[in-house]
């Protein structure tokens, strides 16, 4: 039987009744001392990741620009799609948590801006995102559940390319724009929070508005190639990553170990996603920065399981279940821990 | 009327951090600032149930663990999403080492 992930259905509440949202989660113990060692928060690695990120912006952005029309140009603006829509998605992530940056204008600067890249607004996200934290991947209460049971496998296809996302983003920023939110979202943003979010919607409409008339006016796509168009041809990298994050695992458990997965990256992916492969790490302490991550997941990593050492053996772990599942909704990746194990399992 | 309880000795808590005290089954979060003062509140988020304790001190600030939540751990004021309810704050004094909150 299908499961209604909905936030506003059924399983919201039985969710709720069985004690599995705002639930007590698994952590690993972390001496106190330790653990302030790995939550200190510092400018310079966000400030360093920052410049370089703006910089490659530039140099990508304006060789595609230069080169235009050419094959030249649509390498450069290959590097630039994912620097603009995927690293996107791991600056409005970190920043949102506030971890980025120790100076708090910072965070705030880099949030809006990777939020207008990443087309989610702001405030909702926010909000979105803490539920995610609170409820991760409880059927009925987590809003980010990418890959549900069954998949849809031909959205979470398209989205490669922002197919649907893209289109959703903007039919969101009509509604909002009109002064109103989804049912879902009126679920997790409070009342006070709302008219920055829509007016958050109206400022980047009319941004959006000015990308199309210079395309008019000048009779070419280059202006959409720089804003807007690298959120759908620049996405693949972020899906790719964020499939890794919770994909075939358990649903309905208090125990990140579970329900998220840390694989090992190259350097490159690592850049662009800013750290988020220590996905387990990131849910059980969301207060360490992601410059911090490696060194807290050498802290805890024995009482973790196995992490996938390449995205390529994580997709080849979660790609069959995913396909199973769309016959099989009860099938999913049933994790080893090692022991002692102190988790508790509710679910499946 | 004050009913005054000793939470902790002045070295239990490090500068800048955050200790949980528990007492009659009820949490409170005792805060030694960057300039040494002693503050306490309640013990866990006004947002959702989670233990301040476990969080971050930064200057005069209490960050919670969960979602990053920020009060001034001073005047227990919440500082912006998600927070929408100031926290519980109670007096302190020190007195011969030990640090005392009043619960009354």
């Amino acid at each position: 039987m299908n499961r209604d992930y909905s936030l506003i259905g059924e399983e919201s509440r039985r969710a709720v009744e069985r004690g599995l949202s705002q639930a007590q989660w698994y952590r690993t113990e972390v001496p106190r001392k330790r653990m302030k060692e790995l939550m200190g928060r510092r400018n310079g690695p966000a400030i360093r990741d920052t410049l370089l990120w703006f910089g490659l912006l530039v140099l990508f952005g304006g060789l595609g620009v230069y080169l235009w029309f050419s094959v030249w140009s649509l390498l450069a603006f290959a590097v630039y799609g994912v620097l603009y829509g995927s690293a996107s998605d791991a600056r409005w992530h970190e920043c949102g948590h506030g971890t980025a940056f120790r100076t708090r204008w910072m965070n705030v600067v880099v949030y809006y801006l990777a939020c207008f890249m990443i087309m989610r607004d702001p405030t909702v996200w926010r909000w979105s995102h803490a539920r995610h934290h609170t409820d991760t991947i409880i059927v009925g209460r987590d809003p980010e559940i990418v890959a549900k049971r069954p998949p849809a496998l031909w959205h979470i296809a398209a989205d490669f390319l922002g197919l649907f996302a893209v289109p959703q983003a903007f039919k969101h920023m009509f509604i909002h724009a009109a002064g109103r939110l989804l049912p879902e979202e009126a679920t997790f943003v409070p009342d006070t929070e709302r008219p920055r979010t829509y007016w958050t919607a109206r400022v980047w409409l009319l941004i959006y508005a000015a990308v199309v008339a210079a395309c008019v006016v000048s009779g070419s796509i280059l202006p959409a190639m720089v804003i807007g168009l690298p959120r759908m041809y620049g996405a693949w990298h972020h899906i790719v990553t964020g499939l890794t994050q919770h994909s075939g695992l358990a649903d309905d458990v208090t125990d990140h170990r579970l329900n998220s997965r840390t694989v090992y990256m190259n350097p490159l992916s690592r850049f662009v996603y800013w750290n988020m492969n220590y996905h387990v790490e990131h849910h059980m302490f969301p207060m360490v920065p992601f410059h911090s991550l490696p060194a807290l997941h050498a802290e805890i990593k024995d009482d973790l399981p196995v992490p996938a050492p390449s995205i390529v053996s994580a997709f080849a772990e979660f790609m069959p279940v995913l396909l199973r599942q769309r016959k099989d909704s009860q099938h999913f990746i049933d994790r080893r821990l090692p022991d002692p194990v102190s988790s508790v399992s509710v679910s499946s | 009327m004050p009913t005054w309880i000793v939470a902790c000795g002045v070295d239990d808590v490090d500068s800048e951090d955050v200790i949980p005290f528990e007492h009659e089954g009820c949490q409170y979060a005792i805060y030694r600032s960057p300039d040494d003062g002693y503050y306490a509140t309640d013990g866990s988020c006004t947002h959702e149930n989670a233990l301040l304790a476990d969080g971050l001190v930064l200057d005069n600030i209490i960050e919670c663990p969960k979602h990053n939540g920020r009060f001034d751990y001073r005047t227990g004021e919440g500082k912006g999403a998600p927070i929408r309810v100031n926290l519980r704050t109670y007096r302190t004094k020190v007195e011969h080492g030990a640090v005392s909150i009043d619960i009354g």
